[in-house]
């Protein structure tokens, strides 16, 4: 019987019903203390602590404090420190601040080739579906469950059904992975793929770059999605050979040979299907407090009065009224104060790339305070090589080290009460990046784009 | 994990959907390596901004897709320390979901237009064991998991559960383990 991916990677992973072996369980210092603790009390091990890797992402500061006795908050140094006496404890390998290898889970996963197709994943983080991309299959948990996977390498989990999102057409000049997925989102609603684990096929997603694929799995979670993935491919292959943990040699054909049995088989059924244009996508920004309020850029921001549900009608108004927004205004004549290029959704070296592309030669608007933040310690190194810093840096872009930055808030890059700010990251809930903060999200492109002109713009017809 | 039977009470309502958990326990508040202290933190800019009022009645009732989101556990924690016992809502995030079945929080979903008549109600009776909610003279069945339920009628540890049957995840490691990763070799 033909079997989808996510049925093959399931059933070569059931170690009885509803119990799921994990092969990568990656920790970081926000969601574990609470879970080393509980096995501490129950006097319980890390049954494998070479299927476990740590990093310190959430609390790092990114502005070159590179060792965890310097972070100046107390509790997020009380934090990391837990995080590397806990892993120093139990045996697990972990990247904390001053490694090379240090940066956003999910960013260092696929950048070490821990990612590799086939394999379960899990994390204490909803983004975790971004290792999806090169066709895994990756569960965000709770604390609870990775106190579970650190004792016993499974997860209790029940299947979810299984959606295929396919993508004809291709996608215009201007329109990237981050449009992709945000006008997914948008026709989905925040909650239309709840229960599901979602492949994303077709030919738009097949074009894509690995990094743009990430891009697209790592907002899975925002439409509810339990799990994003893409079929590997010579892409996928491409991406991963000679990374530290792939196989070289014989063991890498034998590799390539698995991973070739794991697309979907023609003729398998999903629970459900849905076919997006891709050739139809424009340009996204959000305008409201979910990732589902965005329009195109040459669109207007929506009166409450356009929702045919009651509870959409609401949830709209208060988003206005959070954000500061009229009904009606253009998305290109709202103006800015900052702008934050990072985070795991769009913080890869090709997402600097095409930031840069748009900085070179060019100068931030008066007025804007502009943030690029590596998603990893390696991602800053390549770019720094590249010459990327001292584009963004002659362009008056900061230039920062690696971490979560201003995605969430946790460490010293947050927004002032009302400030407005254009982000590559994935969620523009109240409050997010900073309590009162306004969150507008957008590609990388087009945020270094609105950072020179001080307001959006579309990048499809923008010349500066 | 204490047993959880019945849950009885008022109910505190906040009518609102896609309510995500960095409003249910804001980012700053996630720096504590404890599992207590987050009560007094639930919905904190709503509570301080003045615009949300609640109770610490054993019920919340809220709208649609609650708890979307950030996987953060302290989300349940936090609903749990106010004083709440159980969340009647539409829809939940899944992620949330799992989280209130470790933790004992009750997650119930009813059709839109029961959860209405509860909060009109203002309370209610849930009593796990027969799978019922009960409020303004009506008992309505809801549906949990069979094994969600054993484990907390009878506040069963997961991990010892599991652990039960070390012996099969012993053989799947011997006998199936696929190739994957290995962290300790980079």
């Amino acid at each position: 019987m033909p079997k989808t991916m996510f049925d093959k990677i399931w059933e070569a992973h059931e170690v009885r019903d509803g119990l799921l072996y994990i092969d990568l369980h990656l920790v970081h210092e926000v969601t574990s203390a609470q879970a080393f603790e509980g096995l501490r009390l129950a006097r319980r091990s890390v049954r494998r602590p070479d299927k476990t890797l740590a990093t310190a992402d959430h609390n790092v500061p990114t502005d070159g404090t590179s060792v965890t006795r310097m972070i100046e908050d107390v509790l997020s140094r009380q934090q990391v420190q837990t995080l590397e006496r806990n892993c120093a404890e139990f045996g697990i390998p972990v990247y904390s601040m001053g490694s090379d290898r240090q940066g956003i889970v999910h960013v260092i996963g696929p950048e070490l080739g821990l990612t590799q197709p086939g394999t379960t994943i899990v994390c204490g983080d909803s983004h975790t579906a971004t290792h999806g991309a090169l066709g895994a299959l990756a569960f965000g948990i709770g604390t609870s469950e990775v106190e579970h996977v650190l004792a016993t390498q499974t997860l209790v989990q029940r299947k979810p059904k299984s959606m295929r999102i396919w993508y004809a057409g291709e996608l215009g000049f201007g329109v990237t992975a981050k449009d992709v997925i945000l006008a997914t989102i948008g026709t989905m609603g925040t909650s239309g793929c709840v229960g599901y684990a979602v492949e994303y096929a077709g030919p738009v997603i097949e074009r894509l770059s690995i990094e743009n694929r990430l891009t697209v799995c790592n907002m899975t979670i925002e439409a509810g999605g339990r799990a994003g993935m893409v079929a590997p491919d010579d892409t996928t292959f491409a991406y991963l050979e000679g990374r530290p943990a792939v196989p070289s040699g014989p063991a890498w054909e034998q590799a390539l040979d698995r991973w070739r049995t794991l697309p979907t088989d023609d003729g398998a059924t999903f629970d459900r299907t849905v076919d997006i244009d891709g050739s139809g996508i424009a340009p996204m920004v959000t305008w409201g407090t979910t990732p589902g309020q965005v329009v195109e850029v040459t669109g207007r921001v929506p009166s409450p009065d356009e929702f045919a549900e009651a509870a959409d009608r609401e949830t709209a108004e208060r988003a206005l009224a959070y954000m500061g927004l009229d009904p009606g205004t253009p998305i290109t004549d709202v103006p800015l104060d900052r702008v934050f290029i990072g985070s795991c959704t769009n913080s890869r070296i090709e997402d600097l790339r095409l930031a840069a592309a748009v900085a070179e030669g060019r100068r931030v608007a008066d007025g804007i305070r502009a943030m690029v933040v590596p998603g990893s310690a390696q991602v800053k190194i390549q770019a720094e090589e590249e010459g990327l810093d001292r584009v963004f840096e002659a362009a008056g872009f900061e230039w920062r080290s690696a971490g979560c930055s201003m995605c969430l808030g946790m460490n010293p890059d947050i927004l002032a009460p009302r400030e407005r700010c254009a982000s590559t990251s994935n969620r523009n809930f109240e409050g997010r990046q900073g309590a009162g903060g306004r969150t507008h999200l957008v590609s990388p492109e087009m945020a270094a784009a609105a950072a020179i002109e001080g307001h959006f713009v579309d990048i499809r017809s923008w010349r500066a | 994990m204490d047993p959880v039977t019945v849950v009885k009470g008022k109910v505190s309502v906040l009518d609102r959907a896609d309510i995500d958990t960095d409003q249910i326990i804001p980012k700053q508040f996630l720096k504590r390596i404890e599992r207590t202290g987050y009560g007094e933190f639930l919905f904190y800019d709503w509570v301080r901004s003045g615009e949300v009022s609640l109770e610490p009645n054993p019920i919340l009732v809220a709208g649609r897709n609650f708890g979307c989101g950030s996987s953060r556990e302290h989300a349940v924690w936090a609903i749990q320390q106010f004083g709440f016992g159980a969340v009647v809502a539409p829809s939940f995030s899944d992620i949330f979901f799992g989280n209130c079945t470790k933790n004992g929080l009750l997650p119930i979903r009813l059709a839109e237009a029961d959860v209405r008549a509860l909060a009109a109600a203002g309370e209610a009776t849930i009593d796990l064991a027969q799978q019922t909610i009960s409020f303004a003279g009506r008992t309505l069945p809801f549906e949990i998991d069979a094994e969600i339920k054993h484990r907390l009628l009878n506040g069963l540890d997961e991990i010892a559960l599991t652990l039960e049957h070390v012996h099969d995840i012993d053989a799947f490691e011997r006998d199936r383990l696929p190739a994957g990763p290995v962290t300790t070799a980079l």
